[in-house]
């Protein structure tokens, strides 16, 4: 399986997912600098976490018209699998591939914590290992991480199962206590609903390491290489 | 002030206020002439300023600094460079340093502090190092201070916000409330960087002809004089001095450092320093300096953010940002290619001469030209005055006449509920812990573990000081701040290989302050070299005090240690249920300057605890083999708040549900000392029952005192005869005691 990972001036989190998936996952990945466009043959473009441009603007709304990510969105349009981490969720949004959007913190201040997640569907490439229900470990660290839609917006995530992850407590209830970032109805992560771009905003790329706490963000990565592997043997 | 800069050199004599205002005694002014032949004109005037400044200079701090033992066998780099470099084995070295950023926070807290982390990050690549991970250490006043809430927030803000976005994660820290900070908060930032031993770079200027390039920010006004600010004591106006604080742009130093890590990977460069305190000026004559040659700069080249800049600003001005390398002829063209990569300026602001002269152009013209020499070796450097303060009977205390409380549990509820003893993580939830994914042990630790990812190997990281026993007794406080942070890596399992210093301290021209200084340095000698941990960097910070009131002598010691199999960390917390937990160490009945007298009974008063070097060493040397042989499950450190307060934190600190302990304990000394007496060079460590004989047999080769004391488990937190409280209360108490105050 081939992974990009794009850099943009400003990402800190693009070398964090390469190794992880090298040398936890064994994955094959390329970086993708954010002036080119996107050329070679990808199976997921990993959109790192970071602080794009600077952000000085609004999280993600320079990244948009970055020259890569034409070709990231056209890859995402036909199919392709787009997984977006913290300010790669902030793009996702900016950018039109998901909906609704990521605002500051409710407490404005910036946050870094573990946090529990639990796992709202997995018929998604990116969730199809993992047990509807089950609880991740991982951490956030974001001063813009609070998901907000609108009603109707909110109905057709309902409508399409869209939300993938939730902020639970240690006992997997969605409490206002387990909630960072005041996010609506405690979303930490959600897809698109072609269901082939999901963005979230807690790291999996820090969790892959029993010796740094948590190896369940490893099991977010596992999900997608483990579908690809079965598509490529169903099609030998 | 008007600028005379552009006219001919050496033309006007610069007015005697002017001089003054410069920072600048009549002797030194005297000396300038001297070295110059003739009057200086108002941009040399700046030049030398800076360059004599007590920020640049160290000129009070340098005769009793060389005191210090900055050699040892693995030390690649001592003090003098931008950091401090020490070998990890394997090809791999750590550069590492500690600098403060006092004044500007105090002034404009957000600002302040996020340039002081961008400014040690700085000091940090341009020794070829890739930075991952920093720590900080906070010294507010009270908070019932009507300022001190705006300052926290600020500051931790500011290095949230800097540390953050440029993606190296702050690992540790430490943060200390006290009325001798109202008006003199202390912020200081340390980064440590991982570089490659065969590709260390530094700050030195070689080899007349090659090109002097300027890379990263445009320069503006910000921050002229900084360095001078850094130099003077406050009075009531500190408002006015806004403008001196630099902003920081923490997105452009990422791409500084990506680009120049580039560079660093090829083989253009000869030297190369950051643009810090005093800008252009030192940054290019330190270099020179160090090379033993000269400098031209071409001031109209540098590129500008703002238009009618003159000679004099363009030279003093601190923007942030910036570096100045020097380069191989022929270089240019392909350093400018990398920095175009990243959307940076590169541009050649000048060359390396070999005639010994800091000279500067302006428009074709000469508007400074003075020797090297005396901007840097032959600066100014006194031995000033130094006496004993008049306060000799704080050390006083009469413990009779301190009523032991009748309720001790609601005693140590104080203790853990203020806001020196209290969760700080308020304070390091807003810093991004794991960027770079090395965190082993994050902040609330003794330590902060990372690992070196391809070699096995972790590295320990701590900063501490404690300046009331500073106060109290400056040569027992320089020693107890080298002890602790010692101590808190062996809890880790780390073995220390070099530590940096922050020297925090009065103005100098007072002989108390200074004879404080000469204390806390042969304090910290003596320590260092009993611990065998060379100082391999710092910083001093003069000039901590307001309206002529200095704040507590605060040195602070960062220090670095390395443990050879990182997965062998352990954490200060207690595990699981049926754990034996023992005691390292002897406690004895010593309350002065301890946090339970400030705290419970309002006393800053008395001597210090003791300290035997030889005990230390050997209750530490016990702690790392029991970890290396992987006998204990916890490790951590008595010190403020004494026995129970670390009791109470090891069942409560760690990120999983809280454990309580019962102990027992039969020491002949007062209840509240047994409690909270802050006895030097003691560790709590938490076992398997079936691990006691091999921790026994290592205490007893090492000759310290070993004694079980309780276990792990049941819901409530005992110390038999002593205090009995429900553990989930002690929690609470702990985790929210700063975070409801600031609310």
């Amino acid at each position: 399986m081939r992974w990009g990972v794009v850099t943009f001036p400003g990402s800190c989190d693009d070398h964090d997912v390469v190794d992880s998936l090298r040398s936890e996952l064994g994955q094959k990945v390329k970086l993708l600098w954010h002036k080119d466009e996107l050329a070679g043959k990808f199976d997921c473009i990993v959109l790192p976490g970071g602080f794009s441009y600077g952000d000085y603007l609004r999280c993600g709304a320079m990244a948009r018209f970055s020259p890569i990510l034409r070709g990231v969105i056209d890859f995402a349009q036909s199919g392709g699998l787009v997984l977006g981490i913290c300010n790669g969720f902030q793009i996702l949004c900016e950018s039109g591939l998901l909906p609704g959007a990521l605002v500051r913190n409710a407490d404005l201040q910036f946050v870094c914590q573990l946090v529990h997640l639990r796992v709202e569907e997995t018929d998604t490439p990116f969730t199809a290992g993992l047990r509807k229900g089950q609880l991740l470990k991982m951490p956030v660290k974001h001063g813009e991480g609070c998901y907000y839609a609108d009603a109707p917006t909110l109905e057709r995530l309902h409508k399409n199962r869209q939300i993938l992850l939730r902020y639970v407590d240690a006992k997997g209830k969605p409490t206002t206590a387990a909630n960072p970032n005041g996010s609506v109805e405690n979303i930490a992560g959600i897809c698109n609903e072609a269901r082939n771009v999901f963005g979230l905003m807690p790291h999996p790329e820090d969790a892959c390491s029993k010796l740094l706490g948590s190896e369940d963000g490893a099991k977010i990565f596992a999900s997608i290489a483990a579908g690809y592997a079965q598509k490529a043997s169903a099609h030998v | 002030m008007s600028d005379p800069g552009q006219e001919k050199l050496a033309q006007s004599a610069v007015a005697p206020e002017i001089v003054a205002a410069h920072g600048i005694t009549t002797d030194e002014y005297q000396k300038i002439v001297k070295i110059l032949g003739r009057e200086p004109n108002y941009t040399e005037l700046g030049v030398f300023s800076v360059m004599w400044s007590e920020h640049c200079s160290y000129k009070s701090s340098r005769y009793h600094l060389k005191n210090l033992p900055t050699e040892g066998p693995y030390v690649l780099q001592g003090p003098g460079e931008n950091a401090g470099v020490v070998d990890i084995g394997g090809g791999l070295a750590v550069a590492f340093k500690i600098e403060s950023h006092n004044h500007p926070s105090f002034i404009e807290p957000y600002q302040g502090a996020a340039t002081g982390v961008g400014g040690i990050l700085r000091d940090i690549f341009t020794m070829g190092a890739r930075p991952v991970a920093s720590l900080n250490s906070l010294r507010f006043g009270s908070l019932d201070h009507p300022r001190t809430r705006y300052l926290l927030a600020g500051v931790v803000a500011g290095i949230g916000g800097y540390g953050n976005c440029i993606g190296v994660p702050t690992v540790g820290g430490e943060c200390y409330f006290d009325e001798c900070y109202n008006a003199n908060i202390l912020v200081n930032a340390f980064t440590l960087g991982i570089v490659k031993k065969k590709n260390i770079f530094t700050g030195i200027a070689k080899g007349a002809g090659n090109p002097v390039i300027y890379v990263g920010s445009k320069t503006g006004r910000d921050g002229i004089h900084g360095a001078t600010m850094a130099s003077e004591s406050f009075s009531g106006e500190k408002e006015q001095r806004r403008p001196t604080v630099q902003v920081g742009d923490p997105f452009t130093e990422k791409l500084l450092l990506e680009a120049c890590l580039e560079l660093m990977e090829k083989d253009f460069i000869v030297g190369i320093q950051d643009m810090g305190a005093a800008g252009l000026t030192s940054s290019s004559a330190e270099m020179a300096g160090r090379g033993g040659c000269g400098v031209e700069l071409n001031l109209s080249a540098v590129p500008l953010r703002e238009s009618g800049m003159t000679p004099y600003e363009i030279l003093l001005s601190e923007s942030q940002e910036r570096m100045l390398l020097v380069a191989k002829q022929g270089s240019e063209d392909e350093i400018r290619k990398i920095f175009e990569k990243w959307d940076l300026d590169a541009v050649v602001v000048g060359r390396v001469t070999d005639d010994r002269q800091f000279r500067a152009l302006w428009q074709g013209k000469e508007v400074a030209r003075i020797p090297i020499n005396a901007l840097t070796k032959d600066a100014p450097s006194y031995q000033r005055p130094a006496a004993p303060p008049q306060h000799d009977q704080v050390q006083q205390l009469d413990l009779s006449a301190v009523n032991e409380p009748k309720d001790l549990g609601m005693a140590l509820k104080q203790l853990l509920a203020s806001p020196n003893i209290a969760s700080k993580e308020w304070i390091y939830r807003q810093y991004d812990q794991f960027v770079r994914t090395n965190t082993v042990i994050a902040p609330g630790a003794d330590a902060a573990v990372i690992r070196v990812k391809g070699t096995g190997k972790g590295l320990a990281l701590t900063v501490d000081g404690n300046s009331r026993y500073c106060y109290l007794d400056p040569y027992v406080g320089g020693v107890v701040a080298v002890a602790e942070a010692a101590r808190n890596l062996a809890c880790v399992g780390a073995r220390p290989i070099g530590l940096t210093d922050c020297l925090n301290f009065g103005s100098p021209e007072n002989p108390g302050v200074m004879w404080q200084f000469s204390q806390v340095i042969q304090g910290m000698r003596d320590a260092c070299t009993a611990l065998n941990v060379p100082v391999v960097s710092g910083n001093v910070s003069f000039y901590n005090e307001t309206d002529g009131v200095p704040i507590y002598p605060t040195p602070t010691i960062a220090m670095v240690g390395l443990l050879e199999r990182v997965e062998r960390a352990v954490t200060p917390w207690f595990k699981e249920p049926g754990d034996v937990v023992a005691l390292l160490g002897r406690t004895r009945e010593e309350l002065g300057g301890s946090e339970y007298l400030k705290c419970v009974h309002g006393l800053t008063r008395g001597t210090p605890p003791w300290i035997d070097l030889k005990m230390e060493q050997a209750v530490q040397r016990c702690c790392i083999e029991a970890i290396e042989q992987e006998l204990l499950c916890s490790a951590h450190d008595l010190s403020d708040g004494g026995l129970a307060v670390a009791l109470a934190e090891c069942c409560v600190g760690g990120p999983e549900k809280p454990l309580g302990v019962r102990i027992d304990t039969h020491e002949m000394i007062r209840g509240d000392a047994l409690l909270f007496s802050e006895s030097q060079s003691r560790i709590i460590v938490s076992l398997k029952e079936e691990n006691l004989v091999g921790l026994e047999e290592i205490a007893a080769r090492h000759n310290v005192p070993l004694q079980v004391i309780g276990t792990v488990g049941g819901s409530r937190f005992v110390i038999q005869p002593l205090l009995q409280l429900p553990v989930d209360e002690i929690k609470t108490i702990w985790s929210t005691g700063l975070s409801a105050v600031l609310k």
